[in-house]
Protein backbone atom coordinates (compact mmCIF):
# COMPACT_ATOMS: atom_id res chain seq x y z
CA UNK A 1 0.00 0.00 0.00
CA UNK A 2 1.48 3.11 -1.27
CA UNK A 3 -0.29 6.59 0.52
CA UNK A 4 2.96 8.34 -0.02
CA UNK A 5 0.50 11.15 -2.67
CA UNK A 6 -1.82 11.76 0.09
CA UNK A 7 -0.30 15.21 1.43
CA UNK A 8 0.73 16.03 -1.70
CA UNK A 9 -2.80 16.27 -3.27
CA UNK A 10 -4.56 17.34 0.39
CA UNK A 11 -5.56 20.53 -1.14
CA UNK A 12 -6.58 19.24 -4.45
CA UNK A 13 -8.53 17.08 -2.74
CA UNK A 14 -10.17 19.04 0.06
CA UNK A 15 -11.03 21.53 -3.19
CA UNK A 16 -13.15 18.47 -5.15
CA UNK A 17 -14.61 17.43 -2.24
CA UNK A 18 -15.84 20.92 -1.91
CA UNK A 19 -17.29 20.82 -5.37
CA UNK A 20 -18.44 17.58 -4.68
CA UNK A 21 -20.64 18.32 -2.09
CA UNK A 22 -21.58 21.95 -3.51
CA UNK A 23 -23.18 20.25 -6.72
CA UNK A 24 -24.84 17.61 -4.19
CA UNK A 25 -26.30 20.05 -1.91
CA UNK A 26 -27.67 22.32 -4.73
CA UNK A 27 -29.22 19.54 -6.73
CA UNK A 28 -30.51 18.25 -4.12
CA UNK A 29 -32.18 21.41 -2.64
CA UNK A 30 -32.80 22.68 -6.28
CA UNK A 31 -34.52 19.28 -7.31
CA UNK A 32 -36.73 19.13 -4.62
CA UNK A 33 -37.94 22.61 -5.41
CA UNK A 34 -38.62 21.83 -9.25
CA UNK A 35 -39.76 18.51 -8.01
CA UNK A 36 -42.98 20.09 -6.69
CA UNK A 37 -44.63 21.55 -9.21
CA UNK A 38 -43.88 18.34 -11.52
CA UNK A 39 -45.75 16.35 -8.79
CA UNK A 40 -48.50 18.97 -9.26
CA UNK A 41 -48.67 18.93 -12.81
CA UNK A 42 -49.02 15.22 -12.95
CA UNK A 43 -52.06 15.40 -9.99
CA UNK A 44 -53.85 18.69 -11.01
CA UNK A 45 -52.66 19.41 -14.55
CA UNK A 46 -54.40 19.29 -17.73
CA UNK A 47 -54.33 15.91 -19.67
CA UNK A 48 -51.66 17.80 -21.85
CA UNK A 49 -49.80 18.95 -18.65
CA UNK A 50 -49.93 15.66 -16.92
CA UNK A 51 -48.26 14.13 -19.58
CA UNK A 52 -45.96 16.01 -20.52
CA UNK A 53 -44.62 16.47 -16.41
CA UNK A 54 -45.12 12.40 -16.49
CA UNK A 55 -42.86 11.90 -19.94
CA UNK A 56 -40.43 14.42 -18.56
CA UNK A 57 -40.03 12.74 -15.63
CA UNK A 58 -40.03 9.11 -16.84
CA UNK A 59 -37.43 10.16 -19.45
CA UNK A 60 -35.10 11.71 -17.11
CA UNK A 61 -35.68 8.21 -14.77
CA UNK A 62 -35.08 5.89 -17.84
CA UNK A 63 -31.85 6.96 -18.75
CA UNK A 64 -28.22 6.96 -17.36
CA UNK A 65 -27.65 10.07 -15.70
CA UNK A 66 -24.28 9.72 -17.64
CA UNK A 67 -25.93 10.30 -20.83
CA UNK A 68 -28.23 13.37 -19.47
CA UNK A 69 -24.72 14.90 -18.18
CA UNK A 70 -23.26 14.18 -21.75
CA UNK A 71 -26.11 15.87 -23.39
CA UNK A 72 -26.30 18.79 -21.38
CA UNK A 73 -23.01 19.77 -21.31
CA UNK A 74 -21.51 18.77 -24.74
CA UNK A 75 -24.74 18.71 -26.38
CA UNK A 76 -26.09 21.87 -25.56
CA UNK A 77 -23.14 23.43 -25.21
CA UNK A 78 -21.91 22.49 -28.67
CA UNK A 79 -25.63 23.70 -30.15
CA UNK A 80 -25.18 26.96 -28.22
CA UNK A 81 -21.82 27.57 -29.99
CA UNK A 82 -23.24 26.21 -33.56
CA UNK A 83 -25.95 28.96 -33.57
CA UNK A 84 -24.53 32.00 -35.00
CA UNK A 85 -27.58 34.60 -33.03
CA UNK A 86 -26.29 32.88 -29.70
CA UNK A 87 -22.51 33.24 -30.08
CA UNK A 88 -22.77 36.64 -31.08
CA UNK A 89 -26.25 37.49 -29.58
CA UNK A 90 -25.36 35.87 -25.77
CA UNK A 91 -21.62 35.25 -26.06
CA UNK A 92 -21.75 34.48 -21.92
CA UNK A 93 -24.48 31.43 -22.75
CA UNK A 94 -21.52 29.72 -24.89
CA UNK A 95 -18.55 29.97 -22.69
CA UNK A 96 -20.84 29.22 -19.26
CA UNK A 97 -18.82 27.17 -17.21
CA UNK A 98 -18.77 23.41 -17.46
CA UNK A 99 -20.07 23.30 -13.93
CA UNK A 100 -23.61 25.02 -14.54
CA UNK A 101 -24.15 22.23 -16.75
CA UNK A 102 -23.68 19.64 -14.47
CA UNK A 103 -25.27 21.45 -11.41
CA UNK A 104 -28.43 21.76 -14.34
CA UNK A 105 -27.96 17.90 -14.99
CA UNK A 106 -28.22 16.86 -11.81
CA UNK A 107 -30.76 19.15 -10.86
CA UNK A 108 -32.97 17.92 -13.19
CA UNK A 109 -32.23 14.21 -12.72
CA UNK A 110 -32.91 14.54 -8.67
CA UNK A 111 -36.06 16.58 -9.72
CA UNK A 112 -37.42 13.69 -12.14
CA UNK A 113 -36.94 10.89 -9.13
CA UNK A 114 -38.55 13.37 -6.40
CA UNK A 115 -41.24 14.26 -8.65
CA UNK A 116 -42.62 10.54 -8.71
CA UNK A 117 -42.50 10.00 -5.15
CA UNK A 118 -43.67 13.52 -3.79
CA UNK A 119 -46.89 12.56 -6.48
CA UNK A 120 -47.41 8.86 -5.04
CA UNK A 121 -47.05 10.87 -1.43
CA UNK A 122 -49.40 13.97 -2.27
CA UNK A 123 -51.99 11.12 -3.60
CA UNK A 124 -51.46 9.50 -0.37
CA UNK A 125 -53.05 12.47 1.58
CA UNK A 126 -56.53 11.59 2.97
CA UNK A 127 -59.36 13.44 0.98
CA UNK A 128 -60.70 14.76 4.60
CA UNK A 129 -57.60 16.48 5.22
CA UNK A 130 -57.13 18.66 2.43
CA UNK A 131 -60.85 19.89 2.52
CA UNK A 132 -60.33 20.37 6.04
CA UNK A 133 -57.91 23.01 5.47
CA UNK A 134 -60.07 24.14 2.38
CA UNK A 135 -62.65 24.96 4.82
CA UNK A 136 -61.07 26.90 7.18
CA UNK A 137 -60.36 28.96 4.32
CA UNK A 138 -56.72 28.48 3.57
CA UNK A 139 -56.08 29.60 0.19
CA UNK A 140 -54.65 26.63 -2.26
CA UNK A 141 -51.38 27.69 -1.93
CA UNK A 142 -52.00 28.17 2.07
CA UNK A 143 -53.17 24.35 1.92
CA UNK A 144 -50.49 23.06 0.10
CA UNK A 145 -47.48 24.80 2.16
CA UNK A 146 -48.90 24.28 5.51
CA UNK A 147 -51.04 21.34 5.02
CA UNK A 148 -50.70 18.91 1.85
CA UNK A 149 -47.20 19.30 1.07
CA UNK A 150 -46.33 18.66 5.10
CA UNK A 151 -48.46 15.71 5.40
CA UNK A 152 -46.88 13.93 2.01
CA UNK A 153 -43.52 14.59 2.92
CA UNK A 154 -43.95 13.05 6.59
CA UNK A 155 -45.35 10.00 4.87
CA UNK A 156 -42.33 9.28 2.64
CA UNK A 157 -39.54 10.58 4.67
CA UNK A 158 -37.55 7.67 5.04
CA UNK A 159 -37.67 7.42 0.90
CA UNK A 160 -36.63 10.64 0.92
CA UNK A 161 -33.57 10.38 3.39
CA UNK A 162 -32.46 7.01 0.83
CA UNK A 163 -33.37 9.04 -2.22
CA UNK A 164 -30.58 11.84 -0.75
CA UNK A 165 -28.14 8.71 -0.16
CA UNK A 166 -28.83 7.99 -4.20
CA UNK A 167 -28.02 11.30 -5.39
CA UNK A 168 -25.09 11.53 -3.20
CA UNK A 169 -23.65 8.09 -4.80
CA UNK A 170 -24.58 9.43 -8.20
CA UNK A 171 -21.84 12.66 -7.82
CA UNK A 172 -18.73 10.32 -8.71
CA UNK A 173 -20.23 11.12 -12.59
CA UNK A 174 -19.08 14.88 -12.26
CA UNK A 175 -15.83 13.64 -13.08
CA UNK A 176 -16.69 12.60 -16.77
CA UNK A 177 -17.28 16.39 -17.68
CA UNK A 178 -14.24 19.15 -17.28
CA UNK A 179 -15.38 19.56 -13.81
CA UNK A 180 -12.70 18.94 -11.21
CA UNK A 181 -14.82 16.92 -8.28
CA UNK A 182 -12.92 14.68 -5.92
CA UNK A 183 -13.29 11.78 -7.91
CA UNK A 184 -11.81 14.02 -10.82
CA UNK A 185 -8.68 14.25 -8.28
CA UNK A 186 -8.54 11.04 -7.74
CA UNK A 187 -8.22 9.62 -11.23
CA UNK A 188 -5.37 12.09 -11.55
CA UNK A 189 -3.67 10.42 -8.66
CA UNK A 190 -3.94 7.06 -10.36
CA UNK A 191 -2.80 8.20 -14.12
CA UNK A 192 0.02 10.19 -12.11
CA UNK A 193 1.18 7.69 -9.68
CA UNK A 194 -0.11 4.49 -11.47
CA UNK A 195 -2.27 3.35 -8.49
CA UNK A 196 -4.95 1.89 -8.35
CA UNK A 197 -6.60 0.44 -5.65
CA UNK A 198 -5.43 3.27 -2.77
CA UNK A 199 -6.87 5.88 -4.53
CA UNK A 200 -9.76 4.01 -5.06
CA UNK A 201 -10.25 2.80 -1.91
CA UNK A 202 -9.38 6.33 -0.25
CA UNK A 203 -12.91 7.85 -2.07
CA UNK A 204 -14.55 4.90 -1.16
CA UNK A 205 -14.34 5.81 2.59
CA UNK A 206 -14.86 9.27 2.12
CA UNK A 207 -18.05 8.40 0.05
CA UNK A 208 -19.43 6.08 3.24
CA UNK A 209 -18.46 8.59 5.81
CA UNK A 210 -20.79 11.08 3.49
CA UNK A 211 -23.67 8.57 3.61
CA UNK A 212 -23.20 7.73 7.12
CA UNK A 213 -23.39 11.05 8.19
CA UNK A 214 -26.58 12.00 6.24
CA UNK A 215 -27.96 8.95 7.59
CA UNK A 216 -27.24 10.17 11.02
CA UNK A 217 -29.09 14.05 10.17
CA UNK A 218 -31.86 12.40 8.57
CA UNK A 219 -32.19 10.16 11.91
CA UNK A 220 -31.35 13.23 13.92
CA UNK A 221 -34.33 15.06 12.12
CA UNK A 222 -36.82 12.32 11.77
CA UNK A 223 -36.49 12.07 15.38
CA UNK A 224 -37.13 15.53 16.79
CA UNK A 225 -39.83 15.47 14.30
CA UNK A 226 -39.47 16.65 11.26
CA UNK A 227 -42.99 18.51 11.36
CA UNK A 228 -41.50 21.17 13.60
CA UNK A 229 -39.78 22.51 10.40
CA UNK A 230 -42.45 21.77 7.79
CA UNK A 231 -45.57 23.12 9.37
CA UNK B 1 -37.62 9.57 -41.50
CA UNK B 2 -35.11 6.75 -41.91
CA UNK B 3 -32.96 8.61 -44.52
CA UNK B 4 -32.99 12.00 -42.18
CA UNK B 5 -31.77 9.86 -39.41
CA UNK B 6 -29.13 8.35 -41.11
CA UNK B 7 -28.06 11.72 -42.63
CA UNK B 8 -28.15 13.09 -39.09
CA UNK B 9 -26.07 10.26 -37.49
CA UNK B 10 -23.96 10.13 -40.52
CA UNK B 11 -23.25 6.38 -41.21
CA UNK B 12 -22.82 5.97 -37.27
CA UNK B 13 -25.98 4.27 -36.35
CA UNK B 14 -24.70 1.18 -36.80
CA UNK B 15 -22.16 1.95 -33.90
CA UNK B 16 -25.13 3.38 -31.68
CA UNK B 17 -26.93 -0.38 -32.99
CA UNK B 18 -23.44 -2.21 -31.76
CA UNK B 19 -23.13 -0.54 -28.91
CA UNK B 20 -26.97 -1.01 -27.62
CA UNK B 21 -26.53 -5.07 -28.09
CA UNK B 22 -23.67 -4.95 -26.29
CA UNK B 23 -25.40 -2.99 -23.60
CA UNK B 24 -27.88 -5.59 -23.45
CA UNK B 25 -25.83 -8.37 -23.49
CA UNK B 26 -23.99 -6.85 -20.58
CA UNK B 27 -27.06 -6.14 -18.47
CA UNK B 28 -29.36 -9.07 -19.23
CA UNK B 29 -25.99 -11.79 -18.15
CA UNK B 30 -25.28 -9.38 -14.77
CA UNK B 31 -28.75 -9.13 -14.41
CA UNK B 32 -29.70 -13.02 -14.29
CA UNK B 33 -25.84 -13.60 -12.14
CA UNK B 34 -26.81 -11.12 -9.98
CA UNK B 35 -30.16 -12.83 -9.15
CA UNK B 36 -28.78 -16.22 -8.73
CA UNK B 37 -26.20 -14.95 -6.38
CA UNK B 38 -28.70 -12.82 -4.83
CA UNK B 39 -31.29 -15.40 -4.48
CA UNK B 40 -28.59 -17.84 -2.97
CA UNK B 41 -27.73 -15.00 -0.65
CA UNK B 42 -31.20 -14.47 0.52
CA UNK B 43 -31.81 -18.07 1.40
CA UNK B 44 -28.07 -18.17 3.31
CA UNK B 45 -29.34 -15.60 5.27
CA UNK B 46 -32.49 -17.20 6.26
CA UNK B 47 -30.96 -20.01 7.65
CA UNK B 48 -30.08 -17.90 10.82
CA UNK B 49 -26.22 -18.69 11.26
CA UNK B 50 -24.79 -15.96 13.02
CA UNK B 51 -21.98 -15.24 10.88
CA UNK B 52 -23.22 -15.95 7.58
CA UNK B 53 -25.77 -13.03 8.20
CA UNK B 54 -23.35 -10.86 9.19
CA UNK B 55 -21.08 -11.44 6.42
CA UNK B 56 -23.99 -10.81 3.99
CA UNK B 57 -25.14 -7.93 5.88
CA UNK B 58 -21.57 -6.33 5.58
CA UNK B 59 -21.56 -7.21 2.10
CA UNK B 60 -24.80 -5.66 0.71
CA UNK B 61 -24.13 -2.45 3.24
CA UNK B 62 -21.41 -1.81 1.46
CA UNK B 63 -22.19 -2.91 -1.46
CA UNK B 64 -25.15 -0.56 -1.63
CA UNK B 65 -23.65 2.29 0.08
CA UNK B 66 -20.62 3.02 -1.90
CA UNK B 67 -21.19 4.58 -5.33
CA UNK B 68 -21.70 2.34 -8.65
CA UNK B 69 -18.74 4.24 -10.07
CA UNK B 70 -16.20 3.52 -7.92
CA UNK B 71 -17.18 0.11 -7.10
CA UNK B 72 -16.98 -0.48 -11.03
CA UNK B 73 -13.66 0.70 -11.39
CA UNK B 74 -12.11 -1.09 -8.08
CA UNK B 75 -13.81 -4.39 -8.90
CA UNK B 76 -12.95 -3.96 -12.86
CA UNK B 77 -9.44 -3.51 -12.34
CA UNK B 78 -9.44 -6.04 -9.31
CA UNK B 79 -11.09 -8.63 -11.01
CA UNK B 80 -8.75 -8.28 -14.07
CA UNK B 81 -5.61 -8.60 -11.62
CA UNK B 82 -7.22 -11.75 -9.77
CA UNK B 83 -7.96 -13.15 -13.47
CA UNK B 84 -4.61 -12.81 -14.83
CA UNK B 85 -2.71 -13.84 -11.16
CA UNK B 86 -5.01 -17.01 -11.25
CA UNK B 87 -3.74 -17.61 -14.81
CA UNK B 88 -0.35 -17.41 -13.91
CA UNK B 89 -0.69 -19.57 -11.15
CA UNK B 90 -1.50 -22.22 -13.15
CA UNK B 91 0.76 -21.58 -15.59
CA UNK B 92 -1.49 -20.53 -18.63
CA UNK B 93 0.89 -17.34 -18.80
CA UNK B 94 0.08 -14.03 -19.42
CA UNK B 95 -4.09 -13.63 -19.56
CA UNK B 96 -6.46 -10.61 -19.66
CA UNK B 97 -9.79 -10.89 -18.76
CA UNK B 98 -12.02 -8.89 -21.78
CA UNK B 99 -13.58 -6.22 -20.67
CA UNK B 100 -17.46 -7.19 -21.76
CA UNK B 101 -16.69 -10.01 -19.66
CA UNK B 102 -15.31 -7.77 -16.32
CA UNK B 103 -17.98 -5.96 -17.30
CA UNK B 104 -20.78 -8.71 -16.52
CA UNK B 105 -18.85 -9.83 -12.92
CA UNK B 106 -18.72 -6.59 -11.71
CA UNK B 107 -22.94 -5.68 -12.62
CA UNK B 108 -23.48 -9.06 -11.30
CA UNK B 109 -21.78 -8.41 -7.90
CA UNK B 110 -23.03 -4.92 -7.23
CA UNK B 111 -26.88 -6.36 -8.13
CA UNK B 112 -26.58 -9.04 -6.02
CA UNK B 113 -26.22 -7.27 -2.93
CA UNK B 114 -29.79 -5.36 -4.14
CA UNK B 115 -31.30 -8.64 -5.01
CA UNK B 116 -30.33 -10.35 -1.55
CA UNK B 117 -32.29 -7.48 0.05
CA UNK B 118 -35.45 -7.73 -2.24
CA UNK B 119 -35.28 -11.41 -2.04
CA UNK B 120 -34.93 -11.45 1.70
CA UNK B 121 -37.57 -9.21 1.94
CA UNK B 122 -39.96 -11.10 -0.11
CA UNK B 123 -39.01 -14.48 1.54
CA UNK B 124 -39.91 -12.64 5.04
CA UNK B 125 -43.52 -11.81 4.04
CA UNK B 126 -44.04 -15.41 3.13
CA UNK B 127 -46.45 -16.45 6.07
CA UNK B 128 -44.91 -18.31 8.20
CA UNK B 129 -47.82 -20.82 8.79
CA UNK B 130 -47.84 -22.07 5.19
CA UNK B 131 -44.56 -22.94 5.05
CA UNK B 132 -44.73 -25.19 8.90
CA UNK B 133 -47.72 -26.76 6.75
CA UNK B 134 -46.03 -27.83 4.05
CA UNK B 135 -43.19 -29.39 6.79
CA UNK B 136 -46.00 -31.00 8.58
CA UNK B 137 -47.37 -33.02 5.12
CA UNK B 138 -43.83 -34.20 4.54
CA UNK B 139 -42.60 -31.50 2.06
CA UNK B 140 -38.64 -31.60 1.48
CA UNK B 141 -36.57 -28.10 1.34
CA UNK B 142 -36.55 -28.01 -2.23
CA UNK B 143 -40.12 -29.41 -3.07
CA UNK B 144 -41.14 -26.36 -0.17
CA UNK B 145 -38.71 -23.53 -1.68
CA UNK B 146 -40.76 -25.03 -5.34
CA UNK B 147 -44.12 -25.01 -4.65
CA UNK B 148 -45.06 -22.82 -1.63
CA UNK B 149 -42.31 -20.06 -1.23
CA UNK B 150 -41.30 -19.31 -5.02
CA UNK B 151 -45.07 -18.22 -6.01
CA UNK B 152 -45.74 -16.73 -3.03
CA UNK B 153 -42.79 -14.56 -3.01
CA UNK B 154 -42.37 -13.74 -6.59
CA UNK B 155 -45.15 -11.32 -7.18
CA UNK B 156 -44.01 -9.81 -4.03
CA UNK B 157 -40.77 -9.50 -5.47
CA UNK B 158 -41.49 -8.45 -8.86
CA UNK B 159 -41.72 -4.34 -8.62
CA UNK B 160 -38.42 -4.61 -7.02
CA UNK B 161 -37.26 -6.49 -8.99
CA UNK B 162 -38.30 -4.15 -11.91
CA UNK B 163 -36.87 -1.39 -10.35
CA UNK B 164 -32.98 -3.43 -9.71
CA UNK B 165 -33.36 -4.27 -13.80
CA UNK B 166 -33.79 -0.50 -14.87
CA UNK B 167 -30.68 0.07 -12.33
CA UNK B 168 -28.57 -2.53 -14.16
CA UNK B 169 -29.35 -0.91 -17.55
CA UNK B 170 -28.33 2.35 -16.04
CA UNK B 171 -25.57 1.23 -14.33
CA UNK B 172 -23.81 -0.71 -17.87
CA UNK B 173 -23.55 2.84 -18.89
CA UNK B 174 -21.12 3.32 -16.11
CA UNK B 175 -18.48 0.98 -17.42
CA UNK B 176 -17.95 3.30 -21.05
CA UNK B 177 -15.87 5.07 -18.02
CA UNK B 178 -13.32 2.30 -18.16
CA UNK B 179 -13.48 1.89 -21.71
CA UNK B 180 -15.73 -1.18 -22.18
CA UNK B 181 -17.75 -0.77 -25.70
CA UNK B 182 -21.39 -0.44 -25.00
CA UNK B 183 -24.24 1.90 -25.68
CA UNK B 184 -22.52 5.33 -23.49
CA UNK B 185 -19.43 4.88 -24.96
CA UNK B 186 -20.64 4.44 -28.96
CA UNK B 187 -22.66 7.86 -28.73
CA UNK B 188 -19.61 9.50 -27.03
CA UNK B 189 -17.29 7.75 -30.04
CA UNK B 190 -19.99 8.69 -32.67
CA UNK B 191 -20.70 12.07 -30.87
CA UNK B 192 -16.31 12.43 -31.42
CA UNK B 193 -16.38 11.62 -34.52
CA UNK B 194 -18.94 13.47 -36.47
CA UNK B 195 -19.36 16.53 -34.00
CA UNK B 196 -22.91 15.74 -33.90
CA UNK B 197 -22.85 16.01 -30.32
CA UNK B 198 -26.60 16.61 -29.84
CA UNK B 199 -27.76 14.12 -32.21
CA UNK B 200 -25.86 11.34 -30.55
CA UNK B 201 -26.25 11.89 -26.95
CA UNK B 202 -29.98 12.56 -28.01
CA UNK B 203 -29.95 9.20 -30.16
CA UNK B 204 -28.00 7.32 -27.35
CA UNK B 205 -30.74 8.43 -24.63
CA UNK B 206 -33.80 7.10 -26.63
CA UNK B 207 -32.52 3.93 -27.22
CA UNK B 208 -32.00 3.69 -23.44
CA UNK B 209 -35.67 4.65 -22.87
CA UNK B 210 -36.72 2.00 -25.33
CA UNK B 211 -35.21 -0.79 -23.74
CA UNK B 212 -36.78 0.85 -20.52
CA UNK B 213 -40.10 1.54 -21.76
CA UNK B 214 -40.29 -2.16 -23.36
CA UNK B 215 -38.70 -4.09 -20.44
CA UNK B 216 -41.20 -2.27 -18.01
CA UNK B 217 -44.21 -3.88 -19.99
CA UNK B 218 -42.58 -7.78 -19.52
CA UNK B 219 -42.41 -7.28 -16.04
CA UNK B 220 -45.63 -5.71 -15.96
CA UNK B 221 -47.25 -8.51 -18.03
CA UNK B 222 -44.94 -11.20 -15.90
CA UNK B 223 -46.64 -9.36 -12.69
CA UNK B 224 -49.93 -9.82 -13.80
CA UNK B 225 -49.23 -13.51 -15.09
CA UNK B 226 -47.76 -14.52 -11.42
CA UNK B 227 -50.43 -12.97 -9.99
CA UNK B 228 -53.43 -14.90 -11.60
CA UNK B 229 -56.04 -16.44 -9.41
CA UNK B 230 -54.89 -13.66 -6.60
CA UNK B 231 -57.22 -11.31 -5.31
CA UNK B 232 -56.37 -8.10 -6.58
CA UNK B 233 -54.79 -5.08 -4.24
Amino acid sequence: MNWSWLPEFAPQLLQGLGVTLLVFSVSVCAGFVIAVPLALAQIRGTWLIAKLAGGFCSTLRGTPLLMQLFLFYYGIGSLFASAPAIREGLPWLVRLDAIWYVLLAFSLNFAAHEAEVLRAALLGVPRGEIEAAESYGLSPLQVLRHVWLPSAILRVYPVLANDVIAQLKTTPLIFTVPVVDVMAVVNRVMQDRLLVYEPLIFIGVIYLILSFLILRFFALVGRRGPQRWLA
Amino acid sequence: MLSWLSSVLQGYEWLLLRGLWQTLLISVLAYLIGLAIGFCLALANGTGVRSIHSAIRTYSYLFRALPELILIMLLYYASGDLFGWVFRLFGFGQAQLNGTSAAIIVLAIVSAAFACEIFSAAIKAVPIGMVEDAISLGMGPMLRLRRIIFPIMLPLALPGLANLWLMVVRGSSLVSVVGVMELALAAEQGAGATKAYFAFYLAGMALYLAVALFTLQLFYKAEKYLRRGQLAI
